[in-house]
């Protein structure tokens, strides 16, 4: 992974000081709330029900056991011993003080993590892939492109101020794991027929109050221009997005507004002035970023042997053959695998993890898979380089930990976001939905039998659980100070992008797990042979769904 | 006289800001006044008003550079009727401090209309954006008189070094620490 050189240090540590000194003056009354407002966000701080949230940048969801153990120290030293995986691959705390976040940020400082533009009308983490260096289907490693994305765009002096947040995700493969096209800027690597990379650049994509699939905006850009071109879409958007009212603010409305075809003239017309300049990359530049992100230092193995191994372990436990089938993503590497640790177990907030496991689970990441781990956008955490020959070990203690539940990607690993008990924007709750549904749905043969289901729930329009994207998605509506919960289907956040279709009127807390059974049912006697959920739902379309879902009882 | 923040010190400013609705007709102007007119009283009298160094002009955070020269905000032509630089100063208005739109009109000024005389950031000017102002090609900072300048010159120097490349001395971390 990208290890800071002493550049990166001294920004940081600068940083530290200036936050420091912003708080305190804050604390002193030499700033106003307004003032500070931007400041505190731009560090990941927010203003909670409760308490104070401070979100700490994880940039494309790579991290190593240092940190990891840095971060369980926080948790439990300023925090009530938990911290939460976001939909954006970082992770936050629910619970620190104000006076204490220039010491957090110190702590996290000392082991090169900060919290940069998690949150604020700028540039925020970059994203992508969570099997990103590993996975079979996968053009280039796209991290040495988002560390250069995150580079450039930390601190950039002319997007400070965006009229709202702007959020950039990198796609490298077929199979679409980093949502690239419900971003403000959707990066799309490719190779052209001399094997050089190029990007396809989409913009104006985004969940939120309106969901909105992104345009390619530009299709072959060399390398080289990667960021003078985005520099050229964020400048278009910075002088003309709508600053008048904030539902209509992101870079999507503008796109639409001016349509998409004006938007890429006004855009080119930028980029040529930009183009060629200053940040033109070279492949001085590139290839010092590169050298971070060379393949770990894997053993030669024999695949038939390690799966003969895993087989005859599978005839002995049929729980670790599930986990196998569920939680283990194929490697490029003969020998080895990608595992997912399930942080959905029932009972616990989705995403949470607690001090002890995050100790743990670096301890583990350490034995089994070079020390280093990713956020997925699905809230769940992923050790990459895991051998074949380990995997039982590792689901052992995986187990003991509560980080083996079988369930990846099926109706019982839902994206949630914190909703109602925390979050200060939402209008419902949405972790107790999760529960009950998870409750509801504790067979996990049934689970099984259904297939792959993303289940995504948000407490609010701002939609940080993707609910429109969900292939069942809930949002959480305020009825005359109610909470109620509107049901939509048919959402995908792969390849074939598709916003979900709102079912109808909305539910009370309690029907939902209810509604979520008719839904199921209808799916299982429509369904043809082993078909998933969406294309079900693709061939036969909502309203048998609907029917089903709203008929009169009796 | 007020304090500016001019290159990094404190000095007098010796202009005088006129108001966006003021009515200030050319030949009112002495040879003493030193002006900076809102764009509205500016661009009706450009022919006049060019060339002479005690004129200058103030954008609003809705009046992009492109309108200096009689352009429609969102026309790009690059018809360039006049060198800018007969221009001694141009200030760009910031209503609110989270308006980040002067930042890309600053940038665009310096670059794309190679303008190379005074740039002065105005209006909700403050200390902790000052670094930003600066790298997008200020070089004069109009502090919210409410607030000392002193203050807001540490602000100038909040970091010593830069990833991107913008309008200023930097050199980007990006392309330099391998060189």
């Amino acid at each position: 992974m990208y290890r800071y050189d002493a550049t990166d240090k001294q920004i940081l540590s600068e940083r530290v000081t200036q936050f420091r000194d912003q708080t305190k003056r804050f604390l002193a009354g030499e700033l106003s709330d307004n003032e500070f407002l931007p400041l505190r966000l731009q560090n990941g701080l927010y203003i909670q029900r409760l308490a104070p949230m401070l979100r700490v940048a994880v940039p494309y969801g790579l991290y190593n056991s240092t940190q990891m153990r840095q971060l369980a120290h926080i948790a439990r030293h300023y925090d009530k011993g938990y911290a939460h995986v976001s939909t954006r691959q970082n992770f936050q705390f629910n619970w620190p003080h104000l006076e204490d976040v220039p010491d957090i940020l110190a702590d996290l400082a000392q082991v090169d993590m900060h919290a940069i533009q998690t949150s604020g009308n700028c540039v925020r983490n970059i994203t992508t892939d969570q099997y990103a260096g590993v996975a079979a289907d996968e053009i280039e490693d796209p991290r040495p492109w988002c560390e250069l994305l995150r580079q450039w765009s930390t601190f950039h002096p002319e997007f400070a101020l965006l009229p709202r947040k702007f959020k950039i995700a990198v796609c490298a493969t077929r199979d679409d794991r980093a949502a690239f096209q419900f971003h403000d800027i959707g990066v799309e690597l490719k190779h052209d027929s001399s094997g050089q990379t190029q990007f396809d650049i989409y913009a104006g994509g985004g969940l939120g109050r309106t969901p909105v699939i992104a345009q390619l905006i530009r299709a072959d850009l060399p390398w080289q221009h990667l960021l003078t071109y985005i520099e050229a879409i964020l400048r278009v958007y910075n002088m003309h997005g709508n600053r008048e009212n904030k539902f209509k603010a992101r870079i999507k409305i503008l796109v639409r507004a001016l349509g998409v075809e004006a938007f890429r003239e006004k855009v080119e017309k930028e980029w040529d002035y930009l183009r060629g300049g200053e940040n033109t990359l070279d492949s001085a530049a590139v290839d010092y970023v590169k050298r971070h992100f060379v393949a770990p230092d894997y053993e030669q193995l024999d695949d038939s042997s390690a799966n003969r191994e895993l087989a005859s372990q599978r005839m002995e436990s049929p729980e670790f053959g599930r986990w196998l089938d569920k939680n283990i993503h194929a490697h490029r590497q003969p020998g080895y695998a990608v595992v997912n640790l399930a942080l959905k177990p029932t009972g616990i907030s989705p995403g949470d993890i607690s001090d002890s496991q995050m100790d743990q689970v670096a301890d583990l990441a350490d034995e089994y898979s070079f020390g280093e781990m990713r956020n997925t956008h699905n809230q769940n955490i992923v050790f990459a380089d895991v051998k074949k020959s380990d995997l039982y070990a590792l689901w052992q203690a995986l187990t003991g930990l509560r980080l083996a539940t079988p369930n990846l990607g099926y109706l019982s690993d839902p994206i949630c976001c914190p909703g109602g008990d925390y979050c200060a924007l939402a209008n419902a709750k949405s972790i107790p939905i999760a529960e009950a549904i998870q409750r509801k749905f504790d067979d996990i043969d049934y689970l099984y039998d259904l297939g792959p289901i993303d289940l995504n729930i948000s407490g609010c329009m701002n939609a940080c659980g993707h609910h429109h994207v969900g292939q069942i998605g809930i949002l959480g509506v305020d009825k005359k100070g109610q909470e109620f919960y509107q049901v939509s289907l048919g959402g995908n956040m792969g390849r074939e992008a598709a916003i979900a279709k709102i079912l109808g009127p909305s539910f009370a807390q309690d029907e939902i797990p209810a509604v979520i059974e008719k839904i199921l049912d209808t799916f299982v006697e429509l369904r043809e042979a082993e078909e998933h959920f969406l294309d079900t739902y693709k061939r036969v379309g909502i309203d048998p769904f609907k029917e089903r879902v709203y008929a009169k009882a009796g | 006289m007020p304090k500016l923040v001019k290159d990094e010190t404190i000095v007098e400013d010796s202009w005088t800001l006129v108001d966006a609705d003021a009515d200030y007709p050319a030949d009112a102007i002495s040879a003493g006044d030193q002006l900076i007119l809102p764009l509205a009283l500016w661009q009706p009298q450009r022919e006049v008003l060019l060339g002479k160094a005690n004129v200058s002009v103030w954008l609003g955070s809705k009046q992009a550079p492109a309108l200096l020269f009689g352009n429609a905000l969102d026309d790009d032509s690059e018809s360039v009727e006049f060198d800018i630089n007969q221009l001694p100063l141009i200030a760009i208005d910031f209503p609110v401090f989270s308006d980040g739109r002067g930042y890309s009109y600053a940038r665009q000024l310096r670059e794309r209309y190679a303008f190379k005389g005074e740039l002065r950031a105005i209006g909700d000017v403050l200390r902790d954006q000052m670094y930003f102002y600066k790298r997008c090609g200020f070089n004069s900072f109009a502090v919210r008189s409410d607030r000392d300048a002193e203050v807001a010159v540490a602000g100038l120097r909040d970091f010593s070094l830069s990833y991107q490349a913008a309008r200023d001395e930097a050199t980007a971390v990006i392309k330099s620490r391998h060189a």
